[in-house]
């Protein structure tokens, strides 16, 4: 088993989770609200977490509900899943 | 391409040994109670979860309405008749058990979490006048507004209430571990369990739980027909992780499984459908919203007997001399006259009476009152909605005063799936329970999604905290017995093995396969033939396939280790379909080689069960549909101290 693991960003083929960088402080709260453990902790402390596994996503939200800042973290659901609305 | 270590120290050969009275596995909603049930009768309690408990499980994120809340103040139905009317409206496949339970305790599991901060009734009076509200107990009822029983609940709030009421009594939580296998003494008579294994998601770590007595906690089967290769996270209702590790487990180690021959095409989620709540529909969440049509035109909701309702109110009311009415609809695919409720005119009917697609829910034109607990209440406190649907449209201009939200399936539905497209929805299969919850094994007891015939958060919180004390109870006349370390060693080479190989195939070509096999052979149209067939390319998997299985991390051994489980269940599945030698309409079961529908001699539970551990053999059995036999009396033998406690 190797020490090293590889993240090939340029290949997502999802983004759901988009942090702000002026606004996490790295708490890692979210790396541990999530119930399918999509991130890892950055290896620099005090950075954003890192998305590892974006297509395991269930889009539950939970990582956003537990942010102790609300501009830290945004849930970006598939864009197939854009729904239509009108005005009356 | 960013080269990361690691995040997490690696302990791939290292065994951790840990003795319990009471183990409970899952740390989903019945886990959650199990635990706190256990805790507060004084024993020690360890709670294992694959994810992290304050917010694991289908119902982490949140809850918008509590079912079966009979004992309410406000109640005009009994728990006898409410449970009765959910079993007769499901033909009598359903748990007289665990449905019984729900509607006798789940309303002191509701007051439960509001001591331990979880909201459950409108303190800010936002809705006072309201005619779904309570004006003495600030309760607000969804449904039947004339005999609330369903209450509306600001579920976010929560799990996060019983993760810390876990952590205030004591109980040992071990997050990211997954459970792997029941360990067992097959040496007496009857088989017993001792404990259980699991292994840490994160580390790698091999764990041994030695314990007095255990609770299956965890998920019913995902994953069996339905996969998403470029979409995993969203495969399926519930969260990826969720897919019926013990279901696999308990299969295994001999434990009696009924009704899991019933699969439905699919309904919700999956990568077929938008979300669920976030499209313009009737029912659940959004009962009972106005629909339009294409051009605006308003449609009609009806009775149970065909006549048109012309009031928003109306639809929250039985019909004339009907006592009550199941949700709205009615509560089964195949709703029975007598708990039919209101609902819309069909779609075939409005497509030929000129209605023009798409529908629209109609937000804006509803009361305010009915608006507002739609949207600011339901919606915002459902499971997965409050971020990615109710912050998320607000955010980009949704207005639930002004727009009209498009209609995507069916009626409530979000999806339209193919008939070999199926899920375990509607009240599935599941394990076995006698009035203690306890499984055919002693030493084991099951709660939530793992018991037959499961569904809301309400019966997950009501059997997990039943669970919890029986299994303490016995638990306490117990003592702790020798593991078989054979066993054990056993288990920790099988999750080993997987570690050590540098090339294979992965857990998604894995799952994709288990689904394209069960679509083919185990879809909507069964037969001996086609399910021997799918039985046998599942085995091949499992013999040539399971062994080339590669993982790189302690991440993807969990999920290779959660396709082998899907696998299992997945012959489970195949298994009970093969012995079940008639077809029947509530359990969507058809057989083309036994097409009658329901013959009398068939209306029964077939069980199934490995005979052992050795060798493959399915033991078949039945039980009376009706086995559970007297509710209240039954209920009342086996729960005198608690009766007892609550009066006082």
């Amino acid at each position: 088993m190797e020490k090293k693991i590889y993240v090939d960003q340029g290949s997502r083929i999802v983004n759901p989770i988009h942090f702000d960088q002026n606004f996490c402080t790295g708490c890692n709260r979210c790396v541990e609200a999530c119930q399918v453990d999509v991130f890892i902790p950055n290896p620099e402390r005090k950075k954003t977490p890192i998305v590892l596994y974006p297509t395991e996503c269930w889009y539950c939200g939970c990582c956003v509900m537990e942010c102790p800042n609300p501009n830290a973290i945004r849930l970006n659901p598939p864009l197939m899943n854009q729904i239509y609305w009108k005005r009356k | 391409m960013r080269e990361l270590e690691w995040a997490y120290p690696l302990r791939w050969d290292e065994v951790k040994e840990v003795s319990t009275d009471v183990l409970i596995l899952g740390g989903g909603i019945a886990g959650c109670w199990a635990a706190i049930a256990a805790a507060k009768k004084g024993l020690k309690t360890i709670l294992v979860e694959k994810g992290a408990t304050i917010r694991s499980g289908a119902g982490g994120s949140g809850c918008d309405h509590w079912e079966s809340a009979a004992t309410n103040p406000c109640s005009r139905v009994t728990p006898e008749e409410l449970t009765m009317a959910m079993i007769k409206d499901h033909n009598g496949y359903n748990n007289g058990i665990s449905h019984y339970i729900e509607c006798r305790e789940g309303y002191d599991r509701l007051l439960d979490l509001e001591r331990m901060g979880g909201k459950i009734r409108d303190t800010e009076n936002e809705f006072v006048g309201a005619e779904f509200r309570d004006e003495k107990t600030q309760f607000l009822f969804s449904y039947d507004y004339e005999n609330r029983f369903t209450l509306r609940v600001w579920g976010t709030t929560f799990k996060p209430a019983l993760y810390k009421e876990c952590k205030r009594l004591g109980v040992e939580i071990y997050d990211r571990v997954m459970a792997t296998s029941l360990i067992t003494d097959v040496n007496k008579q009857q088989t017993k369990v001792l404990g259980a294994t699991g292994v840490n998601g994160r580390t790698g770590q091999f764990f041994v739980f030695k314990s007095k007595a255990t609770i299956l906690c965890m998920a019913r089967p995902t994953r069996i027909w339905l996969f998403s290769l470029g979409l995993p996270g969203i495969s399926e209702f519930r969260p990826l992780q969720c897919m019926g590790d013990g279901h696999a487990m308990a299969w295994k180690a001999g434990v009696e499984f009924t009704m899991m021959e019933k699969s439905l095409r699919g309904q919700w989620s999956g990568e077929r459908s938008y979300p669920p709540y976030g499209t313009g529909n009737t029912h659940n969440t959004w009962y009972a919203c106005s629909m339009v049509d294409a051009d605006g035109k308003e449609i009609p909701w009806i009775d149970r007997d065909g006549n048109i309702l012309k009031s928003v109110s109306q639809r929250y009311r039985p019909s004339p001399g009907q006592k009550f009415f199941l949700k709205g609809g009615g509560e089964s695919e195949f709703p029975l006259y007598e708990y039919q409720g209101p609902d819309t005119l069909p779609i075939e009917n409005l497509l030929q009476n000129g209605y023009k697609l798409p529908f629209y829910a109609d937000l804006p034109s509803m009361p305010l009152h009915e608006r507002n607990v739609i949207w600011n209440v339901m919606v915002a406190q459902e499971g997965k909605s409050r971020i990615p649907i109710f912050q998320r449209y607000k955010e980009a201009g949704f207005n639930p005063e002004k727009d009209l939200l498009q209609s995507y399936g069916e009626g409530w539905t979000s999806a339209s799936f193919l008939p070999r497209e199926r899920q375990l929805f509607g009240i599935p299969g599941g394990i076995v329970n006698d009035w203690n919850l306890k499984t055919n094994l002693e030493g084991l007891y099951a709660a939530g999604d793992q018991l037959f015939a499961s569904d809301c958060n309400g019966h997950a919180a009501a059997t997990g905290y039943y669970a919890g004390r029986h299994a303490a109870d016995y638990a306490i006349q117990t003592s702790q017995s020798n593991l078989n370390d054979q066993q054990v060693e056993f288990e920790r080479r099988r999750v080993k093995s997987l570690t050590n190989k540098s090339e294979g195939i992965g857990w998604k070509e894995f799952n994709l396969a288990i689904t394209r096999i069960m679509q083919n052979y185990c879809g909507e149209i069964k037969s001996r033939e086609l399910l021997n067939i799918g039985l046998k390319l599942l085995e091949n998997l499992e013999t040539i396939e399971v062994p080339k299985l590669y993982v790189r991390n302690p991440h993807e051994l969990i999920r290779s280790l959660e396709v082998i489980n899907i696998l299992i269940n997945a012959k489970l599945i195949i298994n009970s379909c093969l012995v079940r030698k008639a077809s029947s309409k509530h359990l969507h079961f058809i057989r083309s080689d036994y097409p009658e529908m329901d013959p009398i001699e068939w209306h029964k539970f077939i069980t199934v069960k490995l005979e052992n551990n050795k060798n493959n053999k399915v033991k078949v059995g039945a039980l009376p549909i009706d086995y559970y036999s007297s509710l209240k009396e039954n209920y009342e033998i086996y729960n005198e101290d608690y009766i007892k406690k609550r009066i006082i």
